[in-house]
């Protein structure tokens, strides 16, 4: 087993990305993701990578879009209010299609909101986020490991869809230590291999194009279309998640990121109880995990939804659901966090009230 | 096993670092750990605290609402964590900046004088070391080894000497209840 390190998420974040074969940042500061800039001006420069702080986020994510337009893995990362102000730019990288990687640090909003963690990005991150017909590809961490791995994850299905791809943590995941393990070797970005759309000088070849823009009538409608079956694939086979206990659940917990962390814990002490309580986490928000609830709601009577906003993901878990079982919430929005003993007095609370 | 700790005291007693050095002492021993540091508007002379969980399982939660150990270094900390501790917990206190005296019954509470003791070493800011040598002792979680270990993955860039002090207050805390190893 290769040795463990102590680190905090933020810095694990930025092994993750460098170890992934990443060498282009483009960011602005904003707490509380700080560490990830901080750390990446030292790290990428170390790797005779590209470092820029610009001047906003718009900036920053426009430079990504020419970074990637060009072929080679780039990313950024920012905290709720500034990727809002990135949405422009990633509306116009989905259009595109162009794989580029963004990692929101997610802080207490609506508008400048607090520094605390929270979950009250999901909507965005999930519905697309800017204008137009499309969605971003967004896996949810919930450990500094998952977040060393997920950049290179993120990366490997931003490219094989060509479609934008998030990790969607929280001030929490990043501001937190825990032992990371560099658990794959890591990629040198000479060795990925040349992608056919990527705008690299034409000498030789015909030119390509990369463009979010088509006035021809009934072609942007076609190529709507064409990126909708991409989404009906992703949809399809990305799905992931991880589950605990729930084989023999009378009621399954709904958790992802830190909640998921505080949830399972919350698990714990309702199995030491002898409740039948289970825990089911999703990695992918998009594309959600449908296809596991929609099989278990066919056997369980009551979900429990745990988010640290006003709730979001509860929706999708109704639609996946379709009706079939019965959906509460715990929710802690503004910067809250919730404490596994508050999870387990719903969880009794509804199996109380269901007996 | 699963050891829940909060460090409380205010900015520039080394309370961050303090919870690093048991995060990184739990990893030495194998044990599975998180560090979570209150972050933010924090500055030096105002409140810091952290929380470390130590575990021979795989940490579900890494906030602490309950700690099994709370280590106090300033007045306002006491008021704030005291009530949290669990039942028959630990509660170690600095009592050179803490005039009140804790109420809990149900925990066990141990004054230590750790700025004085740190100022007869040489040095009023190693206070945490004392500290958390206490800590290693009272809890039986860490070895003293394990502890001088520690603080050198925490305090890469600092001296030789420091380091030797920093090691001597671990020395002091650890020998103030029963023998030093």
């Amino acid at each position: 087993m290769a040795e463990k390190k102590l680190m905090y998420g933020n810095h694990a974040i930025v092994e993750g990305v460098i170890a992934a074969g990443c060498r282009f940042f483009a960011g602005y500061p904003i707490t509380p993701q700080n560490e990830i800039p901080e750390s990446m001006s030292v790290r990428m420069v170390d790797e005779g990578g590209v470092f820029i702080q610009t001047e906003s986020e718009i900036a920053a994510i426009n430079m990504l879009f020419g970074a990637a337009a060009a072929g080679k893995r780039a990313m950024t990362s920012s905290s709720s209010p500034g990727i809002s102000l990135m949405q422009e730019g990633i509306s116009y990288i989905a259009g595109a299609d162009i794989p580029v990687l963004v990692v929101n640090i997610v802080r207490g909003g609506p508008g400048l909101g607090n520094i605390a963690p929270a979950q009250s990005d999901y909507y965005q991150s999930t519905r697309g986020g800017g204008h137009g017909d499309y969605f971003t590809i967004t896996l949810a961490p919930n450990s500094a490991q998952d977040l060393y791995e997920f950049p290179k994850l993120a990366f490997e299905l931003a490219e094989k869809y060509r479609n934008p791809a998030l990790i969607l943590a929280d001030g929490l995941l990043g501001q937190m230590m825990e032992a990371v393990e560099f658990s794959f070797e890591p990629i040198d970005p000479k060795s990925l291999p040349e992608k056919e759309w990527a705008l690299c000088g034409c000498k030789g070849r015909e030119r390509r194009v990369v463009r979010s823009y088509d006035l021809k009538q009934g072609r942007l409608e076609e190529l709507n279309l064409r990126r909708a079956e991409k989404y009906t694939t992703i949809r399809k086979d990305e799905q992931r998640f991880k589950d605990e206990y729930c084989d023999d659940a009378d009621l399954v917990v709904i958790a992802y990121g830190t909640s998921s962390r505080i949830a399972s814990a919350a698990v714990r002490m309702a199995r030491q109880k002898g409740l039948k309580v289970g825990l089911l986490r999703p990695i992918t928000l998009w594309p959600f995990p449908t296809d596991v609830l929609a099989d278990m709601s066919k056997r369980i009577e009551n979900f429990l939804v745990v988010e640290m906003s006003c709730g979001q993901m509860i929706d999708d878990v109704k639609l996946a659901t379709e009706c079939r079982s019965n959906i509460h919430f715990h929710g802690r929005p503004g910067g809250g966090v919730p404490i596994p003993s508050e999870i387990l007095e719903k969880i009794e609370a509804v199996l109380g009230g269901a007996r | 096993m699963t050891k829940e700790i909060i460090i409380s005291g205010f900015g520039g007693q080394g309370i961050v670092s303090s919870g690093i050095i048991l995060a990184h002492a739990g990893l030495i021993e194998d044990k599975h750990v998180t560090f979570f540091p209150s972050y933010g508007a924090e500055m030096r002379g105002g409140t810091a605290n952290c929380s470390v969980v130590i575990s021979s399982e795989p940490v579900a939660s890494p906030i602490v609402a309950t700690p099994d150990v709370v280590i106090i270094m300033n007045e306002p900390s006491l008021a704030r964590f005291e009530m949290a501790v669990k039942p028959g917990g630990l509660l170690l206190y600095n009592q050179t900046l803490i005039k009140s005296k804790p109420k809990r019954k149900d925990i066990t509470v141990m004054p230590i004088e750790a700025n004085v003791l740190a100022e007869e070493l040489g040095q009023g800011r190693i206070a945490n070391m004392v500290m958390l040598g206490v800590f290693a002792k009272k809890t039986g979680l860490l070895s003293l080894r394990t502890l001088k270990n520690a603080q050198r993955k925490r305090y890469k860039k600092a001296n030789d000497e420091q380091l030797a002090l920093n090691d001597k207050a671990l020395e002091k805390g650890y020998g103030l209840f029963g023998n030093s190893k």
